[in-house]
């Protein structure tokens, strides 16, 4: 059991870590500020949310699980209003900004 | 593993100090020195210096990054003229030769230190049973170091003062900084809502664990610094007078109840900031609690700026 729930983990965390990948790419090869944001958002959201389920079964107990979880939701709270504030003044700015 | 992990973070490290050094644009640098700062706190995680750690997560990454953005916009007229300028070959031989000399003696006195370093941590470790502390950072900041805290405390304390002392005459007295302006109906008024409870409830969390977890007063009063901002950047909230009573006495409670405990042990305990038998633990909480909202005022107030506009 606990093979398997190790073995979760390591799939789980790896794509996580794909995503952060694949955001930084888009980051460094997207043309302007939304398609940016736009690789940015799935690293946050999925990359860390895949982190996140992957170290669930290592958690030391409820709380700590419960930690983690709203870790993420409070970054998905965060980034999508940033991203959102980003994208309005680049919109503002102008598409030579 | 472990190790290519810590070599990692330290040529990261290494690689983004050169980096914001080096950047042109003073933005940029400091996007830079914020990723530095959060490496940094990686790097202290791995060193298992969880307190330092999430200190220099809050203050070195969060609070400065926001201090430094605030002093670029506001040197932004006149970048233009200073980047202009290029000093002689002479200026940056004799700026290179110092900056030498400077991490040259920086590296001697590391390399020199001996090994395994001095270290007081057996000694803290055996008496820390004496505070009733669990956590030993607490227990060397509130107990064996205590005056290095208290000191710390009124420095921040300066610090604010020393802002507040940019501002022009007629303004004295008056809100620090800009009355922000922001849609209400907005994603930064509705995250400004939203936020709050939940920063404030984390603030108190991670200040009431550094008793005997990673945590303290210094990193829970920087998260509830950062709500107090929030509302204030969202226009929720209006950045109180610096004239008003009410804050000027918020301020100083806390190195007030500090002094004044650590003047009752020089009669009860026989020493400046000595604790009587079996008071140790109840007396750090009661400086930590009257500790915690005057950093947190005091750091959003640095954060606020100098008194820009009249008091109504």
């Amino acid at each position: 059991m606990s093979a398997a729930l190790d073995l979760f983990t390591i799939v789980a965390v790896a794509a996580g870590a794909f995503f952060f990948l694949a955001g930084t790419v888009g980051l460094l090869r997207f043309p302007d500020v939304f398609t940016h944001l736009h690789a940015l958002s799935k690293a946050d959201n999925l990359g860390l949310g895949l982190v996140v389920l992957g170290l669930l079964p290592q958690a030391s107990g409820l709380l700590a699980g419960l930690k983690l979880i709203s870790i993420w939701l409070i970054v998905l709270l965060v980034g999508a209003t940033v991203s959102q504030m980003i994208a309005r003044a680049a919109r503002r700015a102008g598409p030579h900004a | 593993m472990i190790a290519a992990l810590n070599w990692g973070i330290a040529l990261l490290v290494l690689g983004l100090a050169i980096w914001t050094i080096v950047a042109r644009d003073t933005f940029a640098a400091i996007v830079g020195f914020v990723a530095y700062g959060l490496l940094l706190t990686l790097a202290w995680v791995a060193l298992r210096g969880v307190d330092v750690a999430l200190t220099e997560a809050a203050i070195g990454g969060g609070l400065t990054g926001v201090l430094l953005i605030r002093a670029a916009a506001k040197l932004r007229r006149t970048e233009a003229a200073s980047n202009a300028e290029h000093p002689g070959v002479p200026t940056r031989v004799a700026a290179a030769l110092v900056a030498a000399c400077v991490t040259a003696a920086l590296a001697v006195a590391v390399l020199a230190l001996p090994d395994p370093a001095p270290t007081l941590a057996p000694e803290t470790a055996a008496n820390i049973a004496a505070t009733g502390v669990g956590n030993p950072i607490t227990a060397v900041l509130l107990a064996f170091r205590a005056m290095d805290t208290l000191l710390e405390a009124i420095v921040v304390l300066f610090a604010l003062i020393g802002v507040w002392s940019l501002a022009p005459d007629r303004l004295w007295g008056g809100h620090p900084g800009p009355r922000h302006q922001a849609d209400p109906n907005g994603v930064l008024a509705f995250l400004a809502r939203l936020l709050p409870p939940i920063g404030i409830i984390v603030g108190v969390y991670i200040f009431w664990i550094g008793a005997d977890l990673p945590g303290g007063k210094f990193q829970g009063a920087t998260i509830l610094a950062a709500m107090w901002l929030l509302a204030m950047m969202a226009g929720l909230a209006d950045t109180p007078p610096v004239s008003r009573t009410w804050l000027r006495l918020a301020l100083i409670a806390g190195p007030v109840v500090f002094i004044a405990i650590g003047a009752a042990g020089v009669a009860f305990a026989g020493a400046f900031l000595g604790y009587p038998d079996g008071l140790a633990k109840p007396l750090i909480k009661v400086i930590e609690w009257a500790l915690l909202p005057s950093l947190a005022v005091m750091l959003a107030l640095i954060m606020a700026g100098a008194p820009e506009r009249t008091a109504r």
